[in-house]
């Protein structure tokens, strides 16, 4: 099985977002060139989980981005393992978690 | 046993009982349910108080700056540190200070320079490298990771699981089978270095807990200089062992925090909820659980306790702390489970606690050696070594 999250990416809309169960998982966010921008987690206090957690993005990116989400109960460990692939490939987290992540993200051998 | 606690034992349960009301819960009100880390402002303004109150770095031994509590004491403060919701693993988030790694303080004065004096600085952290996907009860024989000496060098190659920190970590205790043929004779305890070639985090080991994972590691002709073993080639066998011991005391006095705080919160439900027109406490079969509570933790906590002060005595503490370990993980997950029943279906929701202690709980019966492997400690001092 693939540490990586590897779905396909779907647009992220109104339509889509509201489409979503509100379970808790993790997701990531990608700009139209399909890097990722933002990885992120529906938690034990959200709202509409990942539903209201996509809305959110929606509401603050606004069009022109994609989306994959993961249902996850281990979402901050899931979360952490992202943020540390995404550094282990780029050698840093993705531009909107540069003020949401954890103290000490860690390493990865990704090879 | 005098159990009669000293004016000073008081007053230090009742600063830090305290601390846990007044400066941790109202945190985790606004942390998820299943946070482990504070940020950074509200962790280094904790500290600010926890130094005030004399008890910052408290299992450092008072020679290296700490507060040089004795077991008994540490125990007490324990119970009460975890008394919150992410108590069980991350008690008062760490804002009490980190030990590192005890092995350490018997490092030689050049490895301290290198590991201890900086880990106490907060400056590097630690992991401790022990269990392997062929077992992690009886290291003695399950390790197979083997460290094969090359002039002053020594190459390791070999997988460890479930440990954790290691991503995180600047430098780990890895043990090694250094003679294949001397069980548990022939291991050696290796501080390596994460940054050395060779030393890989393969993935995280995702588990019931959400955070305070685990990791899977892999050594590939990880070479590692003579100076980096600590203590004697094949003395690492009771470097590990004494680890594992001393552990269970507090490991125990944490899950009883947690079950007491259960207990309370159990206790002050059912005086307010009421089903078919009276309150629950008027309820036998609710106050039938109360009671189970309450003789689930007063046992564990006196056989905690006993170990304490055991250990306190310098005597030997094995099958105590083997006893408090079976009693106080059993015991906690019991009174867990009954609180989340006598709650209802708010039992098993993320606003209350008792969804995060029962999964972390569970953790505790296998976590610092399965009780079975307790039991087996017992009966082997019990009976005598030679029926084992």
């Amino acid at each position: 099985m693939s540490i990586r999250m590897e779905k396909p990416w779907q647009p992220l809309t109104i339509e889509q977002a509201n489409n979503m169960p509100a379970h808790l998982g993790v997701f990531q966010i990608s700009n139209a060139g399909y890097d990722v921008v933002y990885i992120g987690y529906a938690g034990g206090r959200s709202l509409w989980g990942l539903r209201g957690a996509l809305q959110e993005q929606l509401a603050e990116r606004g069009d022109g981005f994609n989306f994959r989400v993961e249902v996850n109960q281990q979402y901050l460990s899931r979360w952490e393992e992202l943020l540390k692939i995404h550094k282990g490939d780029h050698g840093t987290v993705p531009p909107g978690n540069e003020n949401h992540q954890p103290r000490r993200i860690g390493q990865l051998s990704l090879s | 046993m005098d159990l009669e606690l000293s004016d000073e034992q008081r007053m230090l349960v009742e600063q830090v009982r305290r601390f846990v009301r007044q400066e941790v819960d109202p945190l985790e009100a606004d942390l998820d349910p299943d946070a482990s880390e504070l940020s950074a402002e509200d962790h280094e303004r904790l500290v600010g108080i926890t130094t005030s109150m004399g008890l910052y770095q408290m299992d450092v031994p008072e020679e290296y700056g700490g507060a040089g509590l004795n077991v008994m004491t540490r125990t007490l403060l324990a119970m009460e540190m975890s008394q919150h919701r992410a108590g069980l693993y991350a008690p008062c988030f760490g804002t009490f200070g980190s030990m590192g790694l005890a092995q350490l303080y018997d490092a030689n004065d050049d490895q301290k320079d290198r590991y201890l004096y900086p880990t106490l600085a907060g400056e590097k952290r630690g992991f401790f490298g022990l269990t392997e996907p062929s077992g992690g009860s009886d290291p003695a024989r399950a390790i197979q990771t083997r460290a094969v000496q090359d002039g002053n060098d020594w190459v390791i190659n070999g997988q460890k699981i479930f440990i954790s920190g290691a991503d995180r970590a600047d430098f780990g205790l890895v043990f090694a089978r250094t003679s294949p043929d001397k069980g548990r004779a022939g291991v050696t305890c290796f501080i390596i270095d994460t940054d050395m070639p060779g030393f890989h985090v393969r993935r995280i080991v995702h588990t019931l807990r959400s955070t305070h994972y685990a990791t899977e590691l892999q050594f590939e002709d990880l070479r590692v200089p003579s100076e980096n073993i600590l203590g004697q080639v094949d003395g690492g066998f009771g470097i590990a062992n004494e680890r594992l011991t001393r552990n269970r005391i507090p490991y125990a006095a944490s899950c009883l925090g947690v079950a007491i705080r259960a207990q309370e919160l159990a206790i002050d439900y059912v005086k307010i909820r009421e089903t078919f027109g009276d309150l629950l406490a008027t309820r036998q079969t609710i106050q039938n659980m109360i009671i189970d509570n309450e003789l689930d933790i007063r046992t564990a906590r006196w056989l905690t306790l006993a170990a304490a002060h055991k250990a306190d005595q310098g005597e030997p503490f094995r099958t105590e702390a083997a006893m408090a370990k079976i009693a106080a993980t059993e015991a906690g997950g019991r009174v867990v489970d009954r609180a989340m029943q006598i709650h209802g279906g708010y039992g098993v929701t993320k606003e209350f606690p008792f969804e995060r202690w029962f999964r972390e709980m569970r953790i505790r019966r296998i976590g610092e050696g399965p009780n079975e492997v307790q039991r087996l400690i017992i009966a082997r001092d019990l009976i005598g070594g030679a029926f084992h």
